[in-house]
């Protein structure tokens, strides 16, 4: 990979398809729900660290859907990591709605490409762990089961799901247990949904209906993603704004707003400027790797 | 389906029965003196004779062995679940439980004796020492086994690491525990056994020991063949439980049970 994938119109960074219907994306917005300023991270110890992001700084919108490619290596894992709270950065400031993160925030859900159920519970009782573990639901487990049924019943059905309720996550596809595992991470209701390439392990088709799940899912419910990928058409099909990464040590090098109607439709994803979108990001990404290697 | 499982009975039992054909025929056909190889038809014969000596020892050892096992089963899960959630446990306690379980137990037994004296409590401990390790090693392997973004999942919810060890660690290394009973059980036996040769009035340890020392070979061989029925009978009553408990282990095809012996 290369720069010769510049293509002729790669140079307009703002690509906008029905500009008269702008969507709101990241900028311009009130007080951001993520905030990180300045953020290193070192992995492991004296001699064997691991320099992973280093001058780290982004934002990223309340409601807004955030997509992070970069190419392989660079940090994309470890800044979801850094964000929910699993890590703490070794320098700068992680911040989430309001609050310095110092250890696992509470309003987050997560999905990563290993759907990662429970195998022992049927699907419906994969989508409650929630409610199990997250207060203040946890303290009215037993009252409110009823209620909390309802919403992973209706999350369900609301994915296409209806009829595996019971079912055991090895009896389901693996578009099917993604779902499940997506509905599990949304149930809790939380602010923030962070998906590491979620997608990635499944067949194209079954991938591009789970766009739309998705999409589908943030159009109503308005939560904010971040969603890390290196697939850039589906950074571009589904967020608000991508973010490119460098190389390792991984820092923003590159953040493109996409003005693209919505609801998007899959045929949204064959007009030009989609594809110059797409482009344009790929060149990044290739100049990005093209520092190390 | 059904006639699968009909089959997955059959076929051992037919190959069960051939053995103690082959053995009978051999018996005869050499004419193998009653003291060094009893018949089959000769030591089912003792079985019945003597039932009244054989049944009352079954008991002890029997019991003994329960006890062993349930000390095992409890102590046994216990460590596993704290060997395979912390990695500084691991650390700590991997080395001393491999060179504990390398130490032959039979060595261990006169100790026990010097300990607690001769009957059901050096029994009881033989039982349980051999049969703790096997438990230990596999819910270890199976709580460590325990999906990384499951916990980074239950975490970022709020879970403490208990919340993760009992939503997540200890029904992921159920499959590995229950492969580990098959074992466990069968050492059980095999420890109260020795220690009842070594050291014991009862059970049918000492009661093989006494009746080899007046040369009733037949009530020896009715004595072995009722304790490998009633260790079969237990694995039987353990793989019943494995399969009724963890039986959503089994649609997990790629899910391989470890099962290691001590």
């Amino acid at each position: 990979m290369n720069t010769r994938t510049d293509g002729p119109r790669a140079g307009a960074n703002v690509t906008a398809i029905r500009p008269q219907q702008l969507q709101s994306a990241s900028q311009g917005q009130a007080a951001p729900l993520i905030e990180i300023d300045g953020v290193s991270l070192t992995y492991g110890e004296d001699h064997h660290s691991v320099l992973a992001l280093h001058d780290f700084s982004l934002k990223v919108a309340r409601g807004e859907f955030a997509a992070i490619v970069g190419p392989s290596g660079c940090g994309k894992s470890t800044f979801l990591k850094l964000v929910s709270g699993l890590r703490r950065p070794t320098a700068g400031t992680v911040t989430v709605a309001n609050q310095t993160v110092d250890k696992p925030v509470k309003i987050v859900g997560m999905a990563f490409q290993n759907a990662a159920l429970m195998p022992w519970r049927t699907c419906l009782e994969n989508v409650m762990l929630p409610f199990e573990v997250v207060q203040p639901h946890r303290k009215r487990k037993r009252t409110d089961y009823a209620l909390h049924r309802e919403r992973a019943v209706a999350l369900l059905a609301s994915v296409g799901l209806a009829d595996a309720l019971s079912r055991y996550p090895a009896q389901l596809s693996g578009g099917m247990q993604q779902r499940v595992a997506l509905c599990r991470s949304l149930v809790h209701e939380p602010e923030l949904l962070l998906v590491d390439e979620p997608f990635s392990a499944l067949d194209a088709f079954t991938r591009e209906e789970l766009w739309d799940v998705l999409q589908g899912l943030h159009a109503q419910r308005r939560f904010t993603v971040v969603l890390v990928t290196h697939d850039l058409t589906e950074a571009v099909y589904l967020a608000d704004a991508v973010h490119v990464l460098s190389a390792r040590p991984g820092r923003v090098i590159h953040s493109e707003i996409i003005r693209i109607h919505r609801p998007r439709t899959p045929r949204d994803r064959f007009m030009p400027a989609f594809a110059d979108m797409v482009l344009s990001l790929r060149s990044k990404i290739g100049a990005a790797r093209g520092q190390v290697s | 389906m059904i006639q699968a499982r009909l089959r997955s009975f059959i076929e051992p039992a037919v190959t069960a029965l051939l053995f103690f054909a082959l053995w009978e025929l051999m018996c005869r056909v050499f004419q193998i003196p009653e003291f060094v190889l009893p018949t089959p038809s000769r030591t089912v014969a003792a079985l019945v004779k003597d039932w009244n000596l054989i049944w009352p020892n079954a008991q002890q050892t029997l019991i003994t062995t329960m006890i062993g096992f349930c000390i095992s089963v409890v102590f046994g899960m216990a460590l596993g679940i704290l060997v395979g959630s912390s990695a500084f446990l691991n650390r700590c306690l991997s080395p001393l439980l491999v060179a504990f379980n390398s130490v032959p137990k039979v060595a261990v037994v006169p100790v026990l004796v010097l300990w607690f004296g001769i009957g059901t409590v050096p029994a009881v401990l033989t039982a349980f020492v051999l049969s703790f390790f096997p438990i230990t090693v596999n819910v270890a392997a199976g709580v460590a086994a325990t999906d990384r973004e499951l916990i980074d999942v239950l975490r970022s919810l709020g879970a403490s690491q208990w919340d993760v060890i009992v939503k997540a660690g200890i029904p992921r290394s159920l499959p590995y525990f229950f492969a580990s009973l098959k074992i466990a059980i069968t050492l059980a036996f095999v420890g109260s056994v020795i220690a009842e040769t070594v050291a014991s009035n009862n059970g049918i340890g000492y009661l093989m020991l006494s009746a080899s020392a007046s040369f009733k070979i037949p009530l020896v061989f009715a004595s072995l063949l009722f304790i490998g029925f009633l260790g079969v009978s237990m694995y039987a009553v353990t793989a019943f439980l494995e399969t009724r408990l963890t039986s959503w282990n089994a649609h997990t095809a790629d899910q391989a049970n470890f099962a290691i012996g001590g």
